[in-house]
């Protein structure tokens, strides 16, 4: 499954990228225009592609995740 | 309830409806198959067929790659696990098919190493210079460009104890040969997320001209995969048959040209034999001459040996759509995620496997 | 036999081993040295410093628990604590689910010939701290060594005694439908940092096991509120299993709620990448109570105000069976989808 991760570290095409926390090395060659502090799309140890932010924040779980653990604990009634 | 789910949970009220106007209108059971593995996952992992009118099927088509895989491509493989002088190097989905004497699990733990990507495979090869490291290289589109890059790296660094044994199939030839069989009764495609992050949305465009069926490419989220299933019934209530992405934040028309190129430079289109399926022209990814020294079955001089299914089963039927997994007499009996007798059930993203893991409610006789 | 041990009383006296050997399981000199000078100095107390064949307690008589576990956890050393500390804290915890008030561990090792002192001197430290922190004392134990290759480094075993709690009675045959379910905290942390940190797949991350101690927080609950009726500890198999053990035994079904399952993004994203279910990953810091209804406000409060509690949530509810108990998660977006009960196919050594 490819998930989404901020690249932090970049060295010709081989990047560290963060993962909500997990730190692990990726592979840009399959995209040259990365750049760090992009948000790109890991498959199999490569990024795949970029990931546009504003689109994302429309559909992606991960940012309502983000939402659900920072929240107010509800109490019985929710 | 809070902002950001009470903003979702309207939007899929409003897709519902769409859904269900669309049943209405038709009148007649409606068909989306979806041809990703990890859409199958998502579907039944995050209830969705629960959340969806009656009259509209979900199809689970053949968008697993480890259950496309045909038979013959798995005891190939096994057979090289036998061997001493190799080392088999496999994405962690693969370990457990079954074929001819056992499985991957089964063999030498020295011959067989998972990886989590093509670069640990070589790697591999790199740290083990006595060794022949064979990588098997399953997935779509997806995962392909991974193996071209290292094919490429083995050839620049001279790396001359490297091999894959390719098994990369071709999503749209698949989609095609669907459409092309008399008893398919596929509606609209819902189609994969992230092959098309590599090959472009435009590429299902043959579909939409040459079929007259609905593509809609949607994301891995409960949410991305209702509303894409919303598009989809708005386009057959108005009767219209259209290509459409629902996924901008990681696909475009176009694709990724970097992977597509690479691809295109490493491996040239070939016939190949799907599970379910048979027989595909241009479906599979082979090694061009140029770096034909990797691959593996010319290295060991491998025939394909013709696979066998497993009597009574059923995967070919569940991979095109045409059976639900609980119709194979095999399922839940005697074939299990503990004692699989077919990929779709061994295979994390296979029908069988996630029709029992979320879906099964055990009936009182068992 | 005495001409060996003759033969390893000169060694120890003469040189410092910075390795364990099979004559320190040996029942001589070297023992006798590895007890008084390693072990007895860092768990200090009365009773395990008589060294006797056997701890004598004064119990109250009737209400007592009684619990035992192996750990054999690799790698020994993780991120949030080391077996040590999950030897301590997993026995513990059975006597804290089960309504009482750990009193006293027995310490059991098995180690491999060739450990590192240096290794056994912080697995014992830490024993040492946990045992400490959760107010229980060891006051027995063994030690055997074995040769190399017959065990792992080292494997433990712990047996703890608790008293039961006045009032207290819990099980699965007093869980009615309605009764409300409470986790503590995250789920998926410990089995999470396990994997990640035993694969060798070079994630450096930020997870932390959920190891601790969880006696503190429970006896609070059983004593403060009078509408607990079952409690569990999610280790092996995760939420998951617990709950359709729970489902299983009481023949009741139950409904979780996805929604409001606390789970740490780190911890999701990295099971997201390696194909896992955080319901069915091992929790070492956790419990679940299954709390009548009118009690479930005052239990989450008490959780919350409690440092093993903060994230404390109510994931679901008992319901009457249909047809067969059955668990069931109502997802994010209102559909339905089962629990199984995991397969047994869950990661080995995870605790």
């Amino acid at each position: 499954m490819a998930i989404p991760a901020r690249i932090i570290e970049l060295d010709k095409d081989i990047a560290v990228v963060d993962a909500m926390g997990n730190r692990f090395k990726a592979k840009t060659t399959l995209l040259p225009e990365a750049k760090i502090g992009n948000l790109v799309l890991i498959h199999a140890g490569f990024a795949i592609s970029l990931v546009d932010e504003e689109e994302a924040k429309t559909t992606w779980e991960l940012l309502a995740e983000i939402a659900k653990f920072e929240r107010i604990p509800n109490n019985v009634s929710g | 309830m809070f902002k950001t789910f009470r903003i979702m949970l309207d939007r899929i009220k409003k897709a519902q409806e769409m859904m269900e106007a669309a049943c209405k209108t038709l009148g007649r059971r409606i068909n989306i198959m979806e041809v990703c593995g990890t859409h199958t996952v998502s579907i039944f992992r995050n209830g969705i067929k629960s959340a969806l009118p009656e009259k509209l099927k979900l199809l689970s088509g053949p968008g697993c790659p480890v259950c496309v895989t045909d038979q013959s491509y798995i005891d190939t493989v096994l057979q090289l696990a036998d061997r001493d002088d190799c080392v088999i190097a496999t994405y962690g989905d693969m370990i457990r098919v079954p074929g001819k004497g056992g499985s991957l699990e089964t063999k030498p733990r020295a011959n067989v190493k998972v990886v989590l990507s093509s670069e640990d495979a070589l790697q591999l090869a790199k740290d083990n210079p006595n060794k022949n490291v064979v990588f098997v290289a399953v997935g779509f589109e997806t995962t392909a460009p991974a193996t071209a890059v290292v094919v490429k790296e083995a050839g620049e660094q001279g790396i001359d104890n490297f091999y894959i044994l390719s098994g990369h199939k071709l999503v749209v030839p698949a989609m095609r040969a669907l459409l092309s069989a008399k008893n398919n009764n596929i509606d609209a495609f819902l189609c994969p997320g992230h092959v098309s992050v590599i090959i472009g949305y435009g590429a299902f465009a043959e579909i939409v001209d040459d079929f007259g069926r609905p593509c809609v490419v949607a994301g891995f989220e409960p949410m991305q995969i209702i509303e894409g299933l919303a598009e989809i019934c708005r386009q057959l209530s108005a009767g219209k048959a259209e290509l459409k992405s629902m996924y901008a934040a990681v696909v475009t028309e176009q694709g990724n040209t970097a992977a597509q190129k690479i691809i295109a430079e490493c491996f040239e289109p070939a016939h190949g034999y799907w599970r379910g399926l048979g027989k595909i022209e241009k479906s599979t990814l082979k090694l061009r001459d140029k770096y034909s020294r990797f691959d593996a079955l010319k290295r060991f001089n491998l025939a394909e040996i013709p696979g066998e299914e497993r009597k009574g089963c059923r995967c070919g039927e569940v991979l095109c759509g045409l059976i639900e997994p609980p119709q194979c007499s095999l399922f839940e009996r005697t074939c299990t995620p503990e004692e699989p007798v077919g990929a779709c059930m061994v295979s994390s993203e296979g029908a069988c496997a996630a029709w029992f893991k979320y879906w099964r409610r055990k009936r009182r006789e068992q | 036999m005495v001409q060996v041990l003759a033969k390893e009383k000169t060694r120890a006296m003469t040189a410092k081993h910075d390795r364990i050997l099979l004559a320190h399981g040996g029942g001589g000199q070297l023992s006798d040295d590895l007890i008084r000078r390693h072990i007895l100095p860092k768990l200090k107390n009365d009773t395990l410093a008589e060294l006797a064949d056997s701890a004598k307690l004064n119990l109250p008589s009737g209400r007592i628990c009684f619990t035992t576990d192996s750990y054999v956890v690799k790698p020994l050393f993780f991120n949030g604590g080391d077996i040590g500390k999950l030897a301590v804290c997993g026995t513990v915890n059975d006597l804290a689910v089960a309504g009482s008030k750990p009193l006293a561990l027995s310490l059991s090792l098995i180690i491999e010939d060739g450990l590192e002192f240096e290794l056994l001197e912080k697995i014992l430290t830490s024993i040492a701290q946990a045992a400490s922190q959760n107010k229980v004392n060891i006051v027995t134990g063994d030690t055997k060594t074995v040769e190399a290759g017959a065990a792992d480094k080292i494997f433990i075993n712990t047996a703890g005694i608790g008293v039961r709690l006045p009032g207290v009675e819990l099980g699965c045959d007093r869980i009615t439908p309605g009764d409300k379910i409470i986790i503590n905290g995250t789920i998926g942390d410990h089995g999470m940092t396990i994997i990640l940190q035993r694969e060798g797949i070079k994630f450096e991350s930020q997870l932390r096991s959920d190891c601790a101690g969880l006696a503190d927080l429970t006896c609070k609950l059983l004593e403060k509120t009078g509408g607990i009726k079952f409690m569990r500890d999610p280790t092996r198999g995760g939420l998951a299993a617990t709950l359709n053990e729970a489902s299983r035994t009481s023949g009741l079904s139950i409904e979780i709620r996805e929604a409001d399952i606390p789970v740490n993004p780190t911890v999701q994203a990295a099971a997201d990448m390696l194909g896992f279910d955080v319901l069915e990953i091992a929790n070492e810091g956790k419990f679940v109570a299954i709390v009548s209804p009118e009690s479930a406000d005052e239990c989450l409060n008490i959780c919350r105000n409690h440092p093993l509690g903060a994230d404390a949530a109510l994931i679901g509810q008992v319901v009457q069976t249909r047809d067969i108990p059955t668990v069931e998660l109502i997802t994010r977006i209102g559909g339905k989808r089962i629990v199984q009960m995991p397969y047994g196919r869950e990661l080995p050594r995870i605790c």
